[in-house]
């Protein structure tokens, strides 16, 4: 018996007011959906309901589209760029205003640890807003030509796992070119972008400029297939990635998608070991593991397995799983009930096929969703676990002899989005990231991300990069 | 064996010890800082960490009366609270080591041990007779517990021998008499590497207790030096069975820093150090800090510095 | 500005120097009298001596160290609440610059509207110069290779007298986005818009001694700025033709960098104060 029990440290709710119900944002308030049709979102760490959310149809896109495309024609593209920026500004003060507020509704919707909204979403989403405000007024120097011209009105749909921040990533490069925005938020977690809504307001941002339409599947699709959007910016699953891009082809819209992975973690015996594993722990627990660049196969050294192995059980055995709102959680809830029966089916593919599954002891809430914190050993390439994304809490591990052996089999996926790579020798480190097929590369650390570093993905992980001087050209037409 | 105790056995040795990534380790301390701890929790890590202190005053300006009065206050805490927890120990100069044990004595503190600094406390700069000599001296007049510094320009300039044979021969004198702390000194060493790599020459030379510094150079016991001395002791623990115990010193001003360290503890190295005996804080100004804290989840109000004694 | 009725005297300001974050008056206790445009007595702001300028190097020197070691987003963070600053008290520089230009109220508001904006301008510039400037360059052999711009360090600043604030804002915020100190010399005839934008930056989470602030003569304090061997770069804009060779002369002893920007709203003007550096590493298993 630890005597250091920690008791509870809740977080307030206080803090946040959520609506009843809330309509759509368009062209500057909001507005009931034409079908009059809501459906609720609810904590999925107690499953009680949080709101009612409008579910937007085809008409209620195409009003969207049409306030996104007057404000670009009237107000947006004729405003002086550093005015522009300035908007940005305001914004990401604003939010680092309410960043505690952001916090906890995020919490609550989404599942995911206070800590990490607190200290990791709503901080990078601000972030975001700062540097793209700092653009604006210099797309000159970004390499897109001297002159380069926004899109005009650009459609984006974003996923559950990381609401704000995604709506960050995809509205601040967005209006920093000269964009304006159709923004669909993800079903099961519309409240942030909602009171995101409010920031715009508070900002005195023009109205138009940014809208906000929640729904389902069927809201995206309208809006992907809309005429009157020039470019559309899609993260997902590369399945859905795929129906977009094949629903688009042979149209003019642009398109740039961001989609799934399934990264190796690299352990050479070399390693810096206690950070090594801490990076293990971080790259797949992180988020519930609920994260495209999750270091979701541990390729480990053989002649440390053992070493690393028996660190990486004891640490996992200190993975706090529980309340999301407490601020010493470590592992949220898993954020829906369709997200967490793909964990277990995919998990029991694990068993089936022959690998030797691991959970430290685990006391899990009776209401919600969750997944204990998961290894599975004695995985083969071949195996369900070792190719499909489960984007859950769990581990497959996989061994290699010599760094040959290593990038064969942290390559041998059609995804490419990230890897990571543990070693203190500096030679092995660049060589092994010069041979990874995979947009992200993180030496000795993980799931780090700032708006100053491009991020996205090698083959079907997607399409364009976000962030950084490179992300931009996903929404200017270069000139010259 | 692990090591032959030649100077070819220990560079071998200490040579495969994995690298310890600075960044990496400040993120992991870091995090841990974040755990926040409240009500039960809090009241229990108040009193483990009082008696887990060592009462520290080592001034040049060090009088009998000053050394009196801190015995006091290491016994009865609170003097209208009995219910506080006395200390871990008391820490003077080898010089007071005699006054500070009669003292406590005569006033029920006779399970509270003296420890003594040693061996040309704080500087290590002195011949080897001059160290034994000061250790004995300490140890004649009572002291129950030894902190070493160990010498840093040896370790510096890789005389590791040097520094393993000086461990083992205060230790001998140690004997029965005395468990004995180790300081690495770890503002000196600078690197965590370093931390490491000293960490494990320690306890391989039979430290009973690994300590972080004198208290006397800056930077002392930050979160992530302590951290690495935590996975030191525990991975010794795994490849020995020997438990040996942790005492960071200097730095630690306040409750929160406190509590701060017992997370590392309890999250680094595990549970079975959360205890006086394989756990110790140098300190002295803390010791207030624990007590307006401990009032004020008593009272629910704050307390105001003046209903602390001053010793 | 205190609105006045018949009967109230204003409470007048006293300018001082503003070296590591704090407002001294000169140690040589000199100061010289500024007058409006119309001939009326406005102030006493010190005349910075040699000393004083000694010691806005040290403080300069101590804070470089803080400074560039900052994230370049924290820096922006700063640049930009200065620029915050510097918007809610424009009344004040309104009256300051009308007072010592001559200009209406309303050129006068439109010139303090220019310098916020060209400090967030700066501001937005901090975390972007090295994506702007760095360089990956394909070496042969198996290395990698990576250009780096660094800030050069302590740098000291003569501001040209075009205007009583842009020029200023504008020659700091370029020298300090990369994260370089910074000894400024006011332009003589405007002394008082600075030190009231020395009150900007004190209050605006810069850390002392990133900016130290001296009014007086240029003809006095270029010579002893340019034979101060711990001084690693000049903005020399405001000096004359003469006094800028007699820099380039004395400055010869530390090789110092030695800069006349054109433009007061320019990435160069920023690049203008940076080093760059190359790194080689082998790639290899």
């Amino acid at each position: 018996m630890n005597p250091f029990e920690y008791a509870p440290a809740l977080e307030s709710t206080k803090i946040v007011q959520v609506k009843d119900h809330y309509g759509l944002f368009i062209n500057g308030k909001f507005v009931a959906p034409k079908s009059g049709k809501y459906f609720p979102t609810i904590n999925p760490a107690t499953e009680k309901k949080l709101s009612d959310i409008a579910l937007a149809n085809s008409a209620d896109v195409d009003l969207a589209v049409k306030s996104a495309r007057a404000a670009y024609i009237k107000v947006w593209s004729k405003m002086p760029p550093a005015e522009r920026g300035k908007y940005l500004f305001r914004i990401a003060r604003i939010l680092q205003e309410r960043a505690r507020e952001f916090a906890v509704l995020e919490t609550l919707d989404n599942g995911k640890p206070i800590r990490e909204s607190r200290d990791t979403d709503i901080p990078l989403a601000a972030a975001h807003f700062f540097y793209h405000a700092g653009w604006a007024d210099k797309l000159q120097y970004s390499g897109n030509g001297t002159g380069p011209k926004p899109y005009g009105v650009v459609g984006q749909i974003i996923p559950w796992n990381f609401p704000m921040l995604m709506l960050a990533w995809k509205i601040a490069p967005a209006l920093a070119t000269g964009n304006t925005v159709v923004l669909k938020p993800a079903e099961t977690t519309s409240l942030t972008a909602l009171l995101f809504a409010d920031v715009c307001l508070q900002a005195g941002l023009p109205a138009g400029v940014v809208n906000i339409i929640t729904g389902e599947g069927a809201t995206g699709a309208a809006l992907v297939n809309h005429p009157g959007i020039d470019k559309i910016a899609f993260t997902g699953s590369t399945e859905v990635g795929k129906l977009i891009a094949t629903s688009i082809a042979g149209s003019k819209k642009a398109v740039t998608l961001e989609l799934g992975g399934k990264a190796a973690n690299i352990i050479y015996d070399d390693a810096a070991i206690d950070e090594a594993v801490e990076g293990i722990v971080n790259g797949i627990f992180f988020n519930q593991g609920h994260v495209c660049c999750a270091g979701s196969r541990l390729l480990v050294q053989e002649n440390i397995q053992d070493e690393v192995l028996t660190k990486l059980k004891n640490r996992m055995a200190l993975i706090r799983v529980g309340n999301p709102l407490d601020k010493n959680t470590d592992l949220g809830a898993i954020n829906s009930a369709a997200q967490l029966a793909k964990i277990k089916e995919l998990s029991s593919a694990g068993d089936a096929e022959g690998a030797e599954r691991w959970s430290p002891p685990c006391i899990l809430p009776n209401e919600g969703f969750w997944f204990a914190p998961t290894i599975f050993t004695g995985v083969s390439q071949s195996h369900r676990i070792a190719r499909e994304e489960i984007f859950g809490p769990v581990l497959s591990v996989l061994t290699f002899r010599t760094p040959q052996e290593a990038i064969e089999k942290a390559n041998n996926t059609p995804y490419g989005l990230s890897a990571g790579v543990w070693t203190e020798k500096g030679s092995k480190i660049l060589w092994t990231a010069s041979k990874l097929r995979a947009g992200v590369i993180w030496a000795n650390t993980f799931n780090k991300f700032d708006p100053a570093s491009p991020f996205g993905g090698y083959k079907e992980s997607g399409w364009g990069r976000e962030g950084g001087k490179h992300g931009l050209s996903a929404y200017l037409k270069a000139s010259n | 064996m692990i090591v032959d105790s030649t100077e070819n056995s220990l560079r071998a040795f200490l040579k495969t010890l994995p690298a310890v990534d600075e960044v990496g380790a400040h993120a992991r301390a870091g995090m841990l800082a974040t755990r926040s701890i409240k009500t039960t929790s809090k009241s229990w890590a108040i009193d483990m960490a009082i008696s887990m202190i060592d009462l520290t005053t080592l001034e040049g300006a060090d009088t009998p009366g000053k050394v009196t009065g801190l015995c006091a206050k290491a016994v009865r805490p609170d003097a209208m609270d009995p219910t506080v927890p006395s200390v871990g120990a008391v820490c003077v100069y080898n010089d007071m080591v005699g006054i500070a044990r009669k003292k406590l004595d005569e006033i029920g503190g006779k399970s509270i041990p003296v420890a003594a600094v040693a061996t040309a406390f704080p500087s290590g700069r002195a011949s080897f007779a001059v160290k034994a000599q000061d250790t004995m001296d300490a140890i004649n007049a009572g002291a129950a517990e030894i902190d070493m510094v160990i010498d840093r320009g040896a370790f510096l300039s890789g005389r590791y021998g040097e520094v393993f044979d000086e461990i083992v021969r205060i230790k001998e004198l140690c004997g029965t008499h005395a468990h004995l702390k180790v300081i690495l000194e770890t503002g000196e060493l600078v690197t965590l590497d370093n931390v490491r790599k000293a960490s494990y020459l320690a306890m391989l030379a039979g430290a009973d207790f690994i300590k972080t510094s004198t208290g006397k150079v800056t930077p002392a016991a930050t979160a992530p030096v302590v951290l690495v001395m935590l996975e030191a002791v525990r991975d010794y623990y795994a490849m020995t069975k020997i438990r040996i115990g942790v005492k960071p010193a200097g730095g630690i001003r306040n409750t929160k820093d406190a509590i701060k360290q017992l997370v590392l503890v309890n999250e680094i190295a595990g549970s079975e150090w959360l205890t006086p005996q394989f756990f110790r804080i140098g300190a002295s100004a803390l010791l207030n800090d624990l007590l307006l804290q401990r009032m004020k989840m008593r009272d629910g109000y704050y307390e105001s510095p003046s209903y602390v004694t001053l010793d | 500005m205190a609105t006045n009725s018949s009967n109230r005297i204003d409470v007048q300001k006293t300018y001082k120097l503003f070296i590591g974050g704090a407002f001294p008056r000169s140690e040589s206790g000199r100061v010289y009298p500024i007058k409006d445009f119309k001939g009326m007595h406005l102030a006493n702001p010190a005349l910075a001596s040699r000393k004083d300028l000694r010691d806005a190097v040290v403080a300069a020197r101590a804070a470089f160290p803080v400074w560039s070691s900052a994230t370049a987003y924290n820096r922006g963070q700063i640049l930009y609440r200065m620029a915050e600053i510097l918007e809610g008290r424009s009344a004040q520089f309104v009256d300051e610059i009308s007072a010592l230009e001559g200009v209406s109220s309303r050129i006068a508001q439109a010139m303090v509207k220019e310098s916020v904006d060209l400090l967030a301008w700066y501001a937005g510039w901090c975390d972007k110069i090295s994506a702007l400037d760095g360089a990956t360059n394909s070496v042969s052999g198996p290395f990698y290779n990576f250009t780096i711009p660094e800030p050069i360090g302590v740098v000291a600043i003569f501001v040209g007298a075009k205007s009583s604030l842009l020029n200023f804002v504008g020659a700091i915020a370029s020298v300090i986005s990369s994260g370089n100190t910074a000894i400024v010399v006011a332009s003589e005839k405007f002394p008082l818009p600075a030190i009231t934008f020395a009150e900007c930056m004190a209050t605006s989470d810069l850390p002392p001694g990133v900016v130290n602030v001296l009014t007086g003569l240029a003809s006095e304090l270029a010579p002893w700025t340019a034979s101060h061997m711990d001084i690693d770069a000049i903005d020399a804009t405001g000096l004359t033709p003469k006094l800028l060779k007699e820099v380039r002369l004395a400055g010869v002893g530390n090789l110092k960098r030695i800069r006349v920007p054109v433009d007061i709203k320019s990435p160069k003007r920023i690049l203008d104060f940076m080093e760059t550096k190359t790194v080689w590493h082998p790639i290899g298993i």
